[in-house]
């Protein structure tokens, strides 16, 4: 593989569960992928494509196959261990609960964002400087949360604290953002108020994305690059001028052409309506 | 002294000196969720290293901070079990308790070292201070320990590795999501708090007059009824609070002790008694939601 000036190089990246049983599953199969500086990439591919395996290599939950290589800003990552990913990818879990603590205030979930990847001291975690940074971010939400820092996150809502977890994926600047299928669990009222959010707070901070969801309408309406998966591997690559004039009825067929099967994901198909 | 008196004081002196070992099992049961047993063989563990130490002529205050560090290696090596053995929680403290029995005895040389002629810290504050080593004593011994402790672990449950420690029993992943080395925090935290329980044992040792091998059984179940107390008297939300509470939920459980004992309440039914209020105070949640018609999770085994 040649030198590039990419964000993030995915190389050659394969990932097996349950090696050597009958339960076996090639979540990955010799992906590769560059993502530059800015691109907002929108993932999708029906349950098992390995979208969300893709996501958690970057994030470093777990390792690749021996072989593969994740690349970002130069520095090898592979397998520095995932509390080291920090520094470099953010992340908006599908579940609200796994981006936020319950049991801790607003500002101190906000703290702990702030000093995402960096060595933690015995200085006090909260201040009146972090406080006011804290609120600066809470603020454009227009959620009233910069008026809630003393509020344990448990007692917000699932789109409340959706939201705070956006913001603590992406105040401290890390290099690129992971969308795992983010508004999927929320009504279609609050995920529509934080999927505006993602792409405000995204265009504004110019973040580097990576968004995965099942729906297709929003894969085409959001990004400037879509990639779809089958089975572990990319099947279908496009820019933004390629998706531009696209339906989802182009995608379906785009899908049958690379993957070289029927489309039968109900689940996918039932979004559009 | 008149009973009532009798019995504040004592309860006072015991809620404080037993608070330690609630604050460590409030840290690993609370902030980590981290069901750790050690507790019932680092307490013993605490009065070993400290009687030793004494009937060998150390000196009794190096021989309690002897007894601190000790304790935070028992927590050391649970938490190691756990984070780079992956052994299960529940049974990593266990292991730790069972080969904790054996060390102890191997410490002591025996199940029981009398220290009533040794100099203890108490006898030395008595000196000092001009008074007998009577009640009083070891209650202004112990509330000065016990500021100190407590003093400390709010500021440090304050800076942004307390932080990390109280978010690490909240939600691990998010918190290694974020950057935060969830082994280290784990380490920590059980280190400290089996640091926390074995000082409490060096103290007792040194109070009561002796060290024995069995005086660490039910210390657990003890340390847990009294963070249960300290949570459903004052309700606390705040760190700060929660620790006063732990302390304070200590002290209650020591006058509810005291008094059924002197009501004629059998000593050796005072573990049955404790089991049955911990097993009641888990079950009410429980039984309160079954009540409500709300649906509730089956019971976690692993």
């Amino acid at each position: 593989m040649s030198k590039n000036n990419s964000l993030l190089q995915i190389r050659e990246v394969s990932k097996i569960f349950s090696r050597g049983t009958v339960d076996e599953v090639i979540a990955l199969d010799n992906v590769s992928l560059d993502v530059n500086t800015e691109d907002f990439i929108t993932v999708i591919g029906s349950n098992g494509a390995g979208k969300t395996t893709l996501l958690n290599i970057v994030a470093g939950v777990y390792p690749p196959e021996r072989g593969g290589k994740v690349i970002i800003n130069g520095n090898d990552i592979t397998n520095i261990g995932e509390y080291k990913h920090a520094r470099y990818a953010g992340r908006v879990y599908q579940d609200p609960r796994t981006g936020t603590a319950a049991k801790m205030t607003v500002e101190e979930n906000l703290a702990m964002a702030i000093m995402r990847g960096k060595p933690r001291g015995l200085r006090a975690a909260t201040s009146k400087q972090r406080r006011e940074l804290s609120r600066s971010v809470l603020a454009p939400l227009g959620l009233g949360l910069e008026n809630r820092l003393n509020t344990l996150v448990g007692t917000l809502s699932g789109g409340q604290r959706q939201a705070l977890a956006l913001v603590m994926a992406t105040m401290s600047k890390p290099a690129i953002l992971l969308l795992d299928e983010h508004i999927a669990t929320l009504d279609p009222k609050t995920a529509q108020i934080v999927l505006e959010l993602s792409e405000t707070i995204v265009a504004q901070e110019k973040m580097t994305t990576l968004m995965v969801t099942h729906n297709m309408e929003l894969a085409l309406r959001y990004g400037n690059r879509l990639i779809m998966m089958h089975e572990g591997r990319i099947v279908v690559d496009m820019n933004q001028e390629q998706k531009a004039d696209l339906t989802v009825n182009d995608l379906v067929i785009a899908f049958e052409r690379a993957s070289g099967r029927k489309f039968a994901d109900d689940s996918i198909l039932l979004h559009h309506n | 002294m008149d009973f009532f008196t009798s019995l504040m004081s004592t309860s006072v002196y015991e809620g404080l000196v037993y608070g330690f070992v609630a604050i460590g099992v409030y840290f690993t049961f609370r902030v980590l969720s981290f069901p750790d047993l050690t507790v019932d063989g680092s307490f013993p563990l605490g009065g070993a290293v400290a009687a030793v130490l004494i009937i060998n002529g150390s000196d009794p205050w190096l021989a309690t901070l002897a007894a601190l560090a000790v304790g935070i290696c028992a927590g050391l090596g649970t938490s190691l079990l756990n984070t780079k053995l992956r052994i299960n929680a529940l049974l990593a403290g266990i292991l730790m308790m069972v080969a904790l029995y054996s060390i102890n005895l191997m410490i002591m040389g025996r199940s029981l070292i009398p220290l009533l002629r040794e100099v203890t810290i108490f006898d030395q504050v008595a000196q000092v201070l001009g008074m007998r080593a009577d009640i009083n004593l070891s209650i202004i011994v112990t509330v000065v320990l016990s500021v100190i402790v407590l003093f400390v672990l709010n500021w440090f449950l304050h800076t942004e590795i307390g932080l990390a420690l109280r978010a690490t029993g909240d939600n691990e992943q998010m918190v290694r999501g974020l950057g935060v080395n969830t082994d280290m925090t784990t380490i920590l935290g059980v280190s400290l708090s089996n640091g926390l329980v074995s000082l409490s044992g060096a103290l007792v040792a040194q109070n009561q007059g002796f060290s024995d091998v069995g005086m660490g059984i039910g210390m657990i179940v003890m340390g847990l009824a009294s963070v249960i107390i300290g949570e459903g008297i004052f309700r606390p939300r705040k760190i700060t609070t929660i620790l006063l509470a732990v302390v304070g939920g200590t002290f209650a459980y020591r006058l509810f002790v005291g008094i059924a004992l002197r009501l004629g309440l059998p000593p050796t039914n005072l573990k049955l008694i404790t089991a049955v209020l911990v097993i009641i105070a888990l079950a009410i949640p429980y039984i309160q939601k079954k009540l409500r018609h709300e649906w509730v999770p089956p019971a976690v085994r692993m």
